[in-house]
């Protein structure tokens, strides 16, 4: 994707830009960053979907096959930090950097120079995560981190050195996810074009306001946590040792506060781009607008509430478990009322097919799976049978594959060809789609059995009730992990080349984005247009 | 900034410089925000009994009064006890469980020996179940109030004494106070109650 934006420069004044490597380490252009910030996350898309691959083929038998458990410990904990702060939440801020100032009719980000060392943080925060696994390689340490992606104390203070590097990752990528959150907020108050009102910004814009200020709010608590984490390890304070005082349970306390708000950072951007697509191949206008901002906003707000639904067995009192169970099935209200006005934008819409088309719908069903299996694991006495089992696999790979990463598939074709200036291969564009939603289904509809027959996650061997459903797993997350491969030749091929894409891309596309040439200038909206 | 286009007029930089600012202000109140939920959980725990915790500090439950004690009512009190990783002790109640009257003081020994050949300190956490029971047993004398050092072999036995007060919820008749024994940190701040 490196070269997406290399084609059309020399547009107007200001394009003394140094070339190759240092045009991209010193760039402030918001469309270079936002490519970066792609390719970063494609990357990490591959090297999270590669150690998974990893543990999907040890759990094809029953048995030890291939890996050591403590090897297996570390695939699964990586693959999630990976998935999630390396390829999700990147491709949600390449999003931002690529569409906000188009959308809004902003020249530029707010802050550039912020914008550019927000980037370059992520490739060392990424380094520091994987090298424990290369410096076990050469017997330095006991590999990364091996506790899962929470860190739940006790194990964490336990843990060897890949807890550490993986503390310090997690500072690095908090302060560069809040860098970024600063900035894109400020962009969205500040420079709006004259006569774009906030209830007129498109709701991609809002979603991801939402998604800034959860950002903002609750990233600090997760650096604290793993501070007060760390400090435990080193210095003798007794913040979750019981021995000393503390209280493990503090901790999934102060995880949690993140952790749940951290669903909806991933996801309100993947809500915000849907009724996009919708509107576009239904031809018809966005319906409900406001109930779509009014029902982020609620979103935004009860994430904030409703955390300790994560943790219902570790002990609370019952008042507690009712206030955090009726609190999180209360999310489904706003939940319920996003759906319903995806559903009628396209009622009698004249729809068609194309590729992101195919994947928003196809996101719309599978989240709804996603949210309904929820309300099931929301229910205190249901929990109690189904938690950390593989139904709560399944219940957040419906969530956070198809809602995020689907999400952030549909946004991606739908807005490459305005990127690169070439249409991808449609054809290619729907073999990638039928090939991932199959398998998906193939991968995680089985672990929704596995898991209401109780097998536990994140162990590397099983019993031998669950081998067939195992078996149909690892074959199904094959043929996913490969499938991508076509995603990425297709977006390869888009960049090198294709049949021109148009100012206006889709008919049916209505935004300021689509009042510029495919590919936009170096820089956009030199002069602001007016909103009317 | 090079290649960053200059602020249209209609938006001066001043605007972006205070809310940055701003929002720098919610970031470091969200991280005091992150470690001021420390005491505040305990505060809340001990308050309200969650996750069994005492609701008083060692201090203010040595100088508890047992009142008036309730002849008509009695509780039954299990003791258990729980051996943490990397102590090498043997420790068990000496009676498993006691009855009791509300306001009644009582006394009892959990006997604790070292198994290995060197001195090792260990620390006793008490844990109350049912949670809501949690405030309302009150202990006097306790060997969880501080740490304690057993030489090579030495066999001690550990006193107790409580009283459950009398404004506990009479549906409960039967509660649990179960020791962990955790081999005793360096740098302890402040032995738990």
């Amino acid at each position: 994707m490196n070269t997406a934006t290399i084609a059309h420069d020399g547009h107007g004044h200001g394009d003394h830009h140094p070339s190759g490597i240092m045009r991209w380490l010193t760039t402030t252009n918001h469309k270079d960053i936002g490519t970066m910030y792609m390719t970063f996350s494609l990357l990490m898309f591959f090297l999270g979907g590669l150690m998974i691959l990893l543990v999907r083929a040890e759990l094809f038998q029953p048995g030890l096959q291939f890996l050591k458990p403590e090897f297996f410990n570390q695939l699964i904990g990586n693959h999630a930090l990976i998935m999630i702060f390396g390829a999700l939440m990147p491709a949600a801020t390449g999003f931002a950097n690529w569409q906000i100032p188009l959308m809004i009719g902003a020249p530029d980000m707010a802050l550039p120079r912020l914008n550019n060392w927000g980037f370059w943080l992520l490739p060392p925060a990424a380094t520091l995560l994987t090298l424990p696994f290369i410096l076990e390689f050469f017997g330095v340490g006991d590999g990364a981190l091996a506790t899962g992606w929470t860190f739940y104390a006790p194990l964490s203070i336990q843990g060897g050195i890949g807890v550490d590097f993986a503390i310090f990752a997690v500072h690095i990528l908090g302060i560069s996810s809040i860098m970024g959150s600063i900035n894109i907020i400020v962009t969205i108050f500040n420079m709006r074009a004259p006569g774009m009102t906030m209830m007129k910004l498109p709701l991609f814009v809002w979603g991801w306001l939402i998604t800034a200020f959860l950002l903002v709010i609750t990233l600090p608590v997760l650096a604290g946590a793993v501070t007060m984490l760390l400090m435990d390890r080193h210095f003798d304070t007794h913040f979750f040792i019981a021995a000393g005082g503390g209280d493990p349970i503090l901790f999934q306390h102060l995880f949690w506060f993140f952790g749940h708000p951290e669903v909806y950072i991933l996801l309100l951007p993947v809500w915000g781009l849907i009724p996009h697509v919708l509107s576009t191949f239904t031809r018809k206008p966005t319906y409900g607008y406001k109930a779509q901002v009014y029902s982020f906003i609620a979103i935004g707000v009860l994430s904030l509430v409703v955390w300790a639904h994560h943790f219902f067995t570790a002990g609370m009192p019952v008042p507690a478990l009712l206030y955090f169970m009726y609190s999180t099935m209360s999310i489904s209200l706003p939940l319920a009322v996003l759906f319903f006005c995806w559903v009628a934008t396209m009622w009698r819409g004249a729809m068609t097919f194309e590729t992101p088309m195919l994947f928003a719908l196809g996101f719309i069903v599978l989240f709804g799976i996603a949210g309904l299996t929820g309300l099931v694991l929301a229910d205190v006495a249901a929990d109690a049978q189904y938690h950390h089992s593989y139904f709560v696999v399944a219940h957040f790979h419906y969530a956070l594959f198809t809602g995020g990463i689907m999400g952030v598939m549909t946004g991606v074709y739908y807005w490459l060809p305005k990127w690169t200036g070439h249409m991808y291969s449609e054809k290619l564009g729907k073999l990638h789609f039928w090939l991932t939603v199959i398998s998906f289904n193939l991968t995680f509809m089985p672990q929704f059995f596995l898991g209401l027959a109780g097998m536990p996650r994140r162990i590397p061997d099983y019993a031998l009730q669950f081998a067939e459903f195992n078996a149909i797993s690892t074959v199904g997350a094959f043929i996913l992990g490969f499938s991508q491969l076509i995603f990425a030749w297709n977006i390869w091929k888009c960049i090198k080349g294709g049949e021109k894409a148009h100012a206006k891309v889709w008919e049916g596309a209505e935004g300021l984005e689509w009042e510029l040439p495919s590919p936009p200038p170096h820089h956009s909206w030199e002069v602001q247009p007016k909103v009317a | 900034m090079s290649d960053a286009p200059q602020p249209t007029p209609q938006q001066p930089q001043r605007g972006h410089r205070r809310l940055v600012l701003q929002l720098l202000g919610l970031t470091a109140g969200s991280a005091a925000f992150g470690f001021a939920l420390v005491p505040l959980y305990d505060t809340l725990c001990r308050q309200f009994g969650i996750n069994g915790k005492s609701s008083v500090n060692a201090g203010e439950e040595k100088d508890a009064t047992p009142g008036k004690v309730d002849l008509d009512r009695s509780v039954t009190v299990q003791f258990m006890s729980t051996l943490m990783p990397g102590l090498p002790w043997e420790i068990r109640p000496l009676e498993t469980s006691v009855s009791v009257h509300p306001g009644e003081l009582r006394t009892t020994r959990f006997l604790v020996r070292n198994a290995s050949g060197e001195a090792v300190t260990g620390q006793a956490v008490p844990s109350i179940s049912p949670g809501q029971a949690a405030a309302h047993l009150k202990k006097i004398e306790c060997f969880c109030f501080r740490q304690q050092a057993l030489g090579p072999g030495e066999s001690k036995e550990l006193p107790l004494t409580f009283f459950i007060d009398s404004d506990i919820d009479p549906n409960i008749r039967e509660l649990t106070l179960a020791y962990a024994f955790f081999p005793a940190p360096a740098n302890p701040k402040g032995g738990p109650q």
